[in-house]
């Protein structure tokens, strides 16, 4: 099988976002990157599947820049067997970003039988990308994934929606798939795996190569800001039993009589 | 003046609330509501009193259950003839799945989960969080006409006093087409309250719950306001909750009009995900705790003496 993973690199969870200067993004010079968390569940999956299904193979694809090439390389190091790199900025709109993976599939020759991607990325949180491209590609596509089983292409996944539900798809041919936390436990990237990535292919696009341009942008973002800041909230000290009672009877009549919450 | 389509979800015989949010929000345009399956006489009726001019409803084989390739193609044949300058729908699982699969039929742009968002002259400018609302930014679309628009519910609130429209009904036969992927089965989640992202009031543990078991003192301070219950990532990863209750960057971003915190320190991930809710109240036993800079009211106490005290004053009020 010709598996494809979607990848994203993006700024780890924990990076303080400050607005650049004139407002069009943020910051990025001292960003440390990492690969989008949602896309170690497909890369995760797509290792998986290969192991179960002789002779297929995992190619990854990230469009994105190259200051940093973390994403890619964590991918080849978990067991991806090539990787596909399409140079535009971080921040490209989803229907550029699909309409890009799209172009480097059909130029890497090969037909997918699967796509994995992450269920969103957590920079836009757009959540487009798999869809989009599951469209432009004339595929089915299942997002928000919790469950996956079946071989080949024949599959039985979970998709997770409201309260906890699950609706259960099932495919039997080419599909993109979505994946969220709690599909699987991503492996942790051995150290022979990483001295080995650093032989895989990997192949480098522009973004006319892959069939982008700028007439593709859908979406024009502008004045980043932070969000307003609270007023400073009031604080009790509940610490002492004694007056326990006392101060929580008083928050709940302030949710009432104050903030008129309840 | 812009043509607009908003797209509907009903739950029974009421309408989701994210419609009635963004009709209120689209007075002055030539709104219709475009729903597949049946729409209750008590649902017509709350969708013409937020001013749906017509209310289109699309049934045919195929279209009983939910396949993103079924409702999208119905879909794309009625709104291609419709002449529409933009779709609208909740964030909502569905209009997540859906409308980037949608959009993309007609090579358009979407913005994703706006927070709010103005019409001048019939022309649609966002505003959206980012970075699990790290930070903010304005969001337009470009590009061919449909630009489609996800708002995420309980963000722009019900209008006080709404425009009211026509409200007409309009019966459509539409079709399926090929799906490919289709649901064979649905297994019922384990809350029957609402979703985390619709929720209006929310109580969440962290860490400091120590255990799932103890998850019971929230379900009963939930149950007593109408609350659903979440966790942040340390007591998901500790096991404590199923990733669906996450609440942050790598969960649900929320954004109630109550948040009571329980035992969650306030990790910049998680602050992310659920400062924009209207009033945060945080328990914690530690009083430096980064929870207590986005606390409206903040108690330094032990959760599980404060909790139980709390719920009883609830029941008290409320009862």
């Amino acid at each position: 099988m010709n598996i494809f993973v979607c990848v994203k690199q993006v700024p780890d969870t924990e990076t303080k976002v400050t607005p650049n200067g004139d407002g069009s993004y943020i910051e990025t010079s001292s960003i440390k990157w990492i690969m989008n968390p949602y896309d170690e569940f497909a890369v995760e999956q797509a290792l998986l599947h290969k192991a179960a299904n002789a002779g297929s193979t995992v190619t990854v694809v990230r469009v994105g820049g190259t200051k940093d090439t973390e994403a890619l390389r964590t991918a080849l190091a978990m067991g991806a067997d090539e990787a596909i790199l399409v140079e535009a900025s971080d921040n490209l709109d989803s229907y550029m970003t699909a309409k890009a993976i799209k172009g480097a599939i059909e130029k890497s020759g090969k037909t997918p039988d699967l796509i994995l991607t992450g269920k969103q990325a957590i920079d836009d949180d757009c959540l487009q990308v798999p869809q989009i491209l599951a469209q432009m590609m004339e595929l089915p596509s299942v997002s928000v994934v919790v469950g996956f089983e079946g071989t080949g292409s024949n599959l039985t996944l979970k998709r997770e929606v409201e309260g906890g539900a699950l609706e259960v798809y099932t495919t039997s041919g080419p599909v993109v798939v979505a994946c969220n936390k709690g599909l699987n436990t991503p492996r942790y990237a051995s150290l022979p795996g990483i001295m080995k990535a650093k032989k895989k292919p990997l192949t480098t696009h522009s973004l006319a190569d892959v069939g982008v341009s700028a007439d593709d942008q859908r979406i024009k973002y502008s004045n980043f800001q932070l969000p307003p800041e609270k007023p400073p909230g009031k604080k009790f000290d509940a610490t002492d039993e004694g007056n326990q009672s006392s101060i929580v009877s008083e928050v709940v009549g302030l949710l009432r009589t104050e903030a008129k919450v309840i | 003046m812009a043509k607009v389509a908003v797209f509907t979800e009903t739950q029974g015989d009421n309408v989701k609330s994210v419609t009635l949010e963004i009709l209120g929000k689209l007075a002055g345009q030539e709104v219709d509501v475009i729903s597949i399956g049946e729409v209750s006489a008590s649902g017509l009726a709350e969708l013409a009193k937020y001013g749906a001019g017509n209310v289109h409803v699309l049934k045919g084989d195929g279209l009983d259950q939910y396949s993103p390739e079924g409702y999208a193609n119905a879909l794309k044949d009625f709104i291609g003839n419709g002449g529409y300058d933009y779709v609208f729908a909740g964030s909502t699982s569905i209009g997540k799945d859906l409308l980037p699969r949608l959009s993309s039929m007609f090579g358009a742009g979407m913005a994703s989960e706006v927070t709010n968002f103005t019409m001048d002259g019939g022309s649609f400018a966002g505003t959206r969080p980012l970075f699990a609302g790290k930070c903010l930014a304005k969001v337009e679309v470009t590009g061919p006409k449909p630009h489609f628009v996800t708002v995420r519910p309980n963000a722009l609130g019900l209008p006080e006093s709404p425009t009211a429209g026509a409200g007409s009904k309009n019966d459509v036969s539409a079709s399926a087409g090929q799906i490919r992927a289709a649901i064979k089965e649905i297994i019922k989640g384990a809350s029957e309250k609402l979703d985390l992202t619709e929720a209006n009031i929310i109580v969440s543990g962290g860490r400091a719950m120590k255990n799932a078991e103890n998850f019971k003192i929230l379900e009963e301070m939930a149950d007593v306001i109408g609350a659903t219950v979440g966790a942040s990532r340390a007591a998901v990863d500790s096991g404590f909750a199923p990733h669906a209750m996450q609440v942050g960057q790598t969960g649900k971003t929320v954004a109630p009009s109550l948040y009571i915190a329980c035992g969650i320190s306030g990790a910049i991930q998680h602050l992310a995900g659920m400062r924009t809710s209207k009033v945060i109240v945080a328990i914690n036993t530690d009083p430096d705790a980064p929870i207590f800079t986005k606390a409206d009211y903040g108690i330094v106490g032990d959760l599980f003496q404060i909790v139980p005290i709390m719920t009883e004053e609830f029941k008290k009020l409320l009862g």
